[in-house]
């Protein structure tokens, strides 16, 4: 049982990770309706670019908040510069557009910081937490921060102008325009805004799995599989997903005799997809009724 | 009204292309042919091998193109049929010492079957989901490959090496030249069975579906079905490429079957454009050349070269090659009439 228990808690720790990159999914999902595969690498540039400011000095939180900027705009330019000119192109060309910015991402990164892996500091600490051997500070601080994001979110969305604004923008873009909503820049802003809180899982994540440019990659699909699992419509979900999806992969790894670390991915998305099949919406997503 | 209602206006996922655009015209696929047949006698060897694996990965594309073009499914799992393939081909010749012709309706049928069941369970799922569904399918593969139990016949971490058929009847060319053709037989057999296809019952069935899965039932449809039908002739294809792909390369091992050749194969799509069957070959030409050339221009930078490359082809044609067929066709047009 205490073994059980134990494991339950390194996966909340490992989940918080997942919860963080798949709350950056489903923002950036909801604005601009399908999933980014350049997210995880735009976190990795952002978390580089955080380090390199503390190289030259900066202090941990300043770097952090010069980072959010940013990200922020960043992703609005990503936006404006490549994506806006594709709006009207097929969604699977849009979507190849995505690989060809994670090449070019993950290219520049490797190019200017190389591919050796680098130490990052956490601000949190990381003695443990609470008298349990597993769950550090770091990852107390990691899941307080994620809850932190997603209540935020959660008050930007329900009682903001913008929030309201941003969501008309999503759902139906044409009414939004009827009545003054400038649909274009809010996708901009939802591209922003998704690289900002990318960035946090970047840099709440480095410390954990270490800095370099493809660290993002297996932190990526799980936090799609988390945003799935959660149902993409739902930041709520999205966070629950992230914790179960690490939860799982614990529970896979201890009591399934055989499954090394190669097959915990493969296990964990067999998983999600048995839950998928029985409640094809996600967990906390919403059912889209379609009409002929 | 209510956010969660998608209407009918809203642009489905993959564009509606009607059937007589997913083809080229007769005159030009008989000149086309026609340059394939002759390269090989003015090519050096390396160029032809590249040329055979032109043939095997725009099979491959042709096999996305039918489920996703055709059918409307997405699928990032195509790496995994190719790897079964690839492996029915490659065991059959190793250690049953079958002629490698006759495995490659072997790894068809297996890879058929495979789809056909795999797409059952994907049949409740859609759009993302089912990327995901899929995505799940090409990165369990190279692991489940590497498994112990497997290993006396796949040859786990190590692969297997596939000797290289010689020519048959004793045919003055070598092994090169005489793969070249082989592919190339099978490929265009594949190619009008794929146009034949979609332009039966099955394939306006598919294109319904493809079009509005809610109409295409009340038209009496089957759409299980035909969905897991698309998903099965996918994979039968795909299949027989992989199998193919393991007599060019001559050797299989389960690292070369990852998520990153699944991902290839959607880009050709896209580049070749999707629905469009012979753009499956301009696409499989990107998916090949492309890398090369940006790895020429850059060592260092050559994932960013081939980004931008990317982006400048999906900028000048978001269509994909099928874009150029249309204008080209309108020119034709226009001074037959003048």
């Amino acid at each position: 049982m205490e073994l059980f228990i134990n494991q339950i808690l390194a996966g909340i720790a490992t989940g918080a990770i997942y919860a963080c990159m798949a709350l950056a999914v489903v923002m950036i999902y909801q604005a601009i309706d399908h999933l980014n595969f350049a997210q995880g690498e735009m976190a990795m540039f952002s978390t580089f670019v955080s380090w390199q400011l503390m190289q030259w000095g900066v202090p941990y939180w300043g770097a952090f908040l010069i980072t959010l900027v940013f990200s922020f705009l960043g992703g609005i330019a990503i936006e404006r510069v490549l994506f806006k000119p594709l709006a009207k192109a097929p969604i699977l060309t849009q979507v190849a557009g995505f690989i060809a910015l994670y090449s070019i991402i993950n290219s520049c990164a490797g190019l200017i910081w190389d591919f050796t892996i680098k130490q990052y500091p956490t601000p949190f600490g990381s003695s443990p937490f609470l008298g349990s051997q597993l769950i550090s500070t770091h990852q107390a601080g990691m899941i307080g921060l994620t809850l932190l994001m997603l209540l935020g979110l959660f008050f930007f969305f329900r009682y903001t102008r913008m929030g309201l604004a941003m969501r008309a923008a999503a759902s139906l873009p044409e009414s939004a325009r009827l009545v003054g909503i400038n649909t274009s820049w809010m996708i901009a802003l939802g591209w922003g805004m998704a690289a900002a809180i990318g960035s946090v899982a970047g840099m709440m994540i480095a410390p954990v799995v270490f800095l370099e440019p493809n660290m993002m990659l297996g932190v990526l699909i799980y936090g799609f599989a988390a945003a799935v699992l959660g149902g993409l419509t739902s930041p709520f979900g999205a966070v629950v997903g992230g914790f179960l999806v690490g939860i799982f992969e614990n529970l896979v790894g201890t009591y399934i005799p055989g499954v090394g670390n190669e097959l915990k991915l493969p296990i964990a998305l067999a998983l999600i997809i048995t839950v998928l099949v029985i409640k094809p919406a996600g967990l906390f997503g919403r059912h889209i009724v379609k009409r002929v | 009204m209510s956010a969660a209602e998608d209407l009918a206006t809203h642009a489905p996922a993959v564009e509606a292309v009607p059937k007589r655009a997913m083809t080229l015209s007769t005159g030009t696929t008989i000149a086309i042919l026609a340059v394939l047949v002759v390269v090989p006698a003015f090519a050096k060897n390396f160029i032809i091998f590249q040329l055979t694996m032109l043939l095997i990965y725009g099979l491959a594309v042709l096999a996305l193109n039918i489920l996703t073009g055709g059918s409307g499914q997405f699928s990032l799992g195509q790496s995994a049929f190719y790897a079964i393939g690839a492996y029915t081909s490659a065991i059959l010749m190793e250690h049953y010492d079958l002629n490698y012709a006759l495995t490659l309706p072997v790894a068809g049928v297996i890879c058929f079957a495979a789809g056909f069941l795999f797409g059952q369970p994907a049949l409740r799922l859609s759009g993302v989901y089912l990327a995901l569904a899929t995505f799940a399918l090409a990165t369990a593969m190279p692991q489940l490959l590497k498994l112990g139990f497997f290993e006396p016949w796949t040859g786990g971490v190590q692969g297997l090496v596939v000797t290289k058929p010689d020519a048959p009847f004793g045919l003055p060319i070598g092994q090169d030249a005489w793969l070249y053709y082989f592919t190339l037989a099978i490929t265009v057999a594949i190619y009008v069975f794929s146009i034949n296809l979609l332009r039966s019952r099955s394939g306006r069935a598919f294109m319904a579906i493809r079009d509005n899965e809610i109409a295409a039932s009340a038209m009496g449809i089957d759409v299980s079905l035909y969905k897991t039908l698309a998903f099965g002739v996918s994979a039968g294809i795909t299949g027989v490429a992989g199998g193919l792909g393991a007599i060019a390369v001559q050797f299989v091992a389960p690292d070369s079957y990852t998520i990153q050749l699944a991902i290839s194969l959607f880009l050709g799509m896209v580049v070749g454009g999707v629905g469009w069957l012979p753009g499956s070959f301009i696409g499989s030409a990107f998916i090949i050349f492309v890398p090369n050339m940006a790895e020429g221009i850059s060592k260092g930078l050559s994932g960013a070269v081939f980004g931008v490359l990317l982006f400048l082809v999906i900028f000048l044609m978001p269509h994909g090659a099928r874009q150029i067929a249309i204008v080209g066709q309108q020119l034709i047009d226009r001074i037959k009439k003048s």
